[in-house]
């Protein structure tokens, strides 16, 4: 059976983590805590990433647009999410929380804006 | 010259800045001020895009920017006034603060009580020793960031970093991200410098190696950069012959430390701290001039944005209290002493007299496991706390009954059934 070694990066502790499967259970060595044996669990079957990056804007004193996603993305889609960002331009005012792309690259996941951005004068 | 009289000034509109004029605020003061140099609030995190923020104090993982975004908009419903584009010039230890700007000119303003939150800067090419010419593509992390993040440019197509501190982490992810090939991270010490959960992360989840004990020995380009050397080095920092090897890139970023802005309060005659490059504080984070109170990484420099929130709470504490009830006589002081495995700790003293609990916060000089923290007073233990793990780069924050009776000895050592 393959170990899978990691480090649980669900908060500062950083627990080292041994994950591998056993007749057809996900078992999880070495979490403090039940947040880190579900992120060993999750790293094992399908690793997700939250998504921050940036978005072209208009209309405002800064040229980009600090964005995040909703919620984590598997992480094989997020090449083609952020590929998808590259065409989006915004035009100021945006607020926090404002959706860029609802359900980017088919992930469930909304795009939205990480600050408040007012027009420029 | 324009006249101000104001109850609290707080310098800076960084996440320390803004926690602690709300905070003031909030516990009553009436007129409060920030100070600000930049043209808005939120200093530092409104390049920091990434996610990671809020853990401890919201729950959750936030970006620095939307981070930021929770106290203007807090800010925006109170009465502080902010004046941005003004630059602090100089503090008095009678709590005067001069400042100009644009549009105010020149201004002179009397303080009940003055909160420090200056924040900290990168340390430069300068401050490191580099063989070579000067060549364009020579960046901070915090400059790359603020290029990619804030203003939309790539300053590079083909990045070695230089140090493992936490920018430089983020900033070799964000590169990848961007389509800038990240060629390794070198780091002179022998562990890393940045926090475990970002060399997963970071640098894991992009496949980049991250060679411990090596630097760049020499930087190639005249006009531009063209490649660096680097190699592995020994002990004493020395390379080692025969490990050098060239690398072609055009961008080299220096992730190389953190060093708290303080000229401000060192020309107030600011009592500093050598090991944390800080003011001595006590423990509601007063310097050592009554009345002038300093919190975030100009205190110290701290790895998580929620820790710089609760100092700057705490000096806001302080700095409300000291505006109503001043201080009678003369403060005396017992001191925190660090033992053991521990580097530096803040606050450095304690008001002497009274039971209180104390907001610790430390560092430890090197990674260990199975460790045992110990509060010591007199010969008691206080409290006693154990960790699976430490490292240099994971500060550790803790609150402890003192008494202030005697010196306050916190010692780490070997844990036993941890
Ligand atoms: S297992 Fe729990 S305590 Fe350990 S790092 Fe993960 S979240 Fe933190």
């Amino acid at each position: 059976m393959l170990k899978k070694e990691m480090i649980c990066i669900v908060c500062p502790n950083s627990c080292r983590l041994s994950v591998w499967e056993e007749e057809g259970r996900i078992r999880v060595e070495g979490a403090s805590c039940a947040r880190g044996m579900a992120h060993g669990r999750n790293e094992f079957t399908h690793p997700v990433r939250m998504l921050t990056s940036t978005v072209r804007l208009e209309g405002a004193r800064h040229r980009r647009l600090a964005v995040i996603s909703s919620q984590e993305i598997p992480k094989e889609k997020i090449r083609e999410a952020l590929a998808a960002l590259e065409g989006v331009t915004v035009s100021a005012p945006v607020r926090k929380g404002d959706i860029i792309v609802r359900n980017i690259s088919g992930s469930g996941a909304d795009i939205v804006a990480s600050r408040t951005i007012p027009a420029a004068e | 010259m324009k006249k101000l009289d104001m109850d609290i000034a707080v310098i800076g509109a960084g996440p320390a800045g803004l926690a602690a004029a709300l905070k003031a605020r909030e516990l009553g003061a009436e007129k409060v001020l920030i100070l600000e140099r930049d043209t808005e609030a939120g200093g530092i995190l409104q390049q920091c895009i990434h996610d990671g923020f809020g853990l401890h104090r919201f729950g959750k993982r936030m970006a620095g920017t939307e981070y930021a975004q929770v106290f203007i908009d807090a800010l925006e419903k109170t009465d502080i006034t902010l004046l941005t584009d003004t630059m602090v010039l100089e503090i008095t230890a009678q709590r005067t603060i001069y400042a100009c700007s644009r549009q105010e000119g020149m201004m002179e303003i009397r303080c009940g009580a003055i909160i420090l939150a200056m924040g900290c800067r990168e340390r430069t090419a300068g401050q490191i020793q580099l063989m070579g010419y000067r060549p364009a593509g020579i960046l901070t992390a915090g400059s790359v960031q603020r290029y990619i993040n804030l203003e939309g440019y790539l300053p590079g197509s083909r990045a070695v970093i230089l140090g493992s501190g936490d920018i430089g982490l983020i900033m070799a992810r964000r590169m990848s991200l961007e389509g800038i090939k990240v060629e390794g991270v070198y780091e002179v010490m022998p562990h890393p410098g940045g926090l475990t959960r970002n060399i997963v992360q970071c640098l894991h989840d992009f496949d980049i190696l991250l060679h411990l004990s090596s630097g760049v020995v020499k930087v190639h380009g005249k006009k531009r950069l063209e490649g660096v050397t680097v190699a592995r080095l020994d002990e004493n920092r020395t390379p080692i012959p025969g490990t050098e090897e060239y690398i072609e890139c055009d961008l080299l970023v220096l992730a190389v430390g953190l060093i708290p802005e303080n000229e401000l309060s060192i020309g107030c005659g600011i009592e500093m701290d050598p090991k944390t490059k800080g003011p001595l504080l006590d423990e509601e984070f007063m310097t050592s001039v009554p009345g002038i109170f300093a919190c975030g990484n100009v205190a110290v420099v701290f790895d998580l944005v929620d820790y710089v929130s609760d100092s700057a709470e705490t000096a806001a504490r302080g700095a409300v209290r000291f505006l109503w009830e001043g201080i009678l006589e003369p403060l005396q002081y017992v001191k925190t002493v660090p033992s053991g495995n521990i580097n530096l700790i803040v606050p450095q003293r304690i008001r002497r007299g009274g039971e209180k609990t104390v907001s610790f916060y430390l560092r430890v000089k090197k990674p260990d496991k199975k460790v045992v923290l110990e509060v010591q007073e007199k010969d008691r233990v206080r409290e006693s706390r154990r960790f699976a793990f430490v490292a240099p780069p994971e500060m550790i924050a803790f609150k402890a009954a003192a008494s202030g009776s005697g010196d306050v000895i916190l010692d780490m050592k070997e844990g036993s059934h941890a």
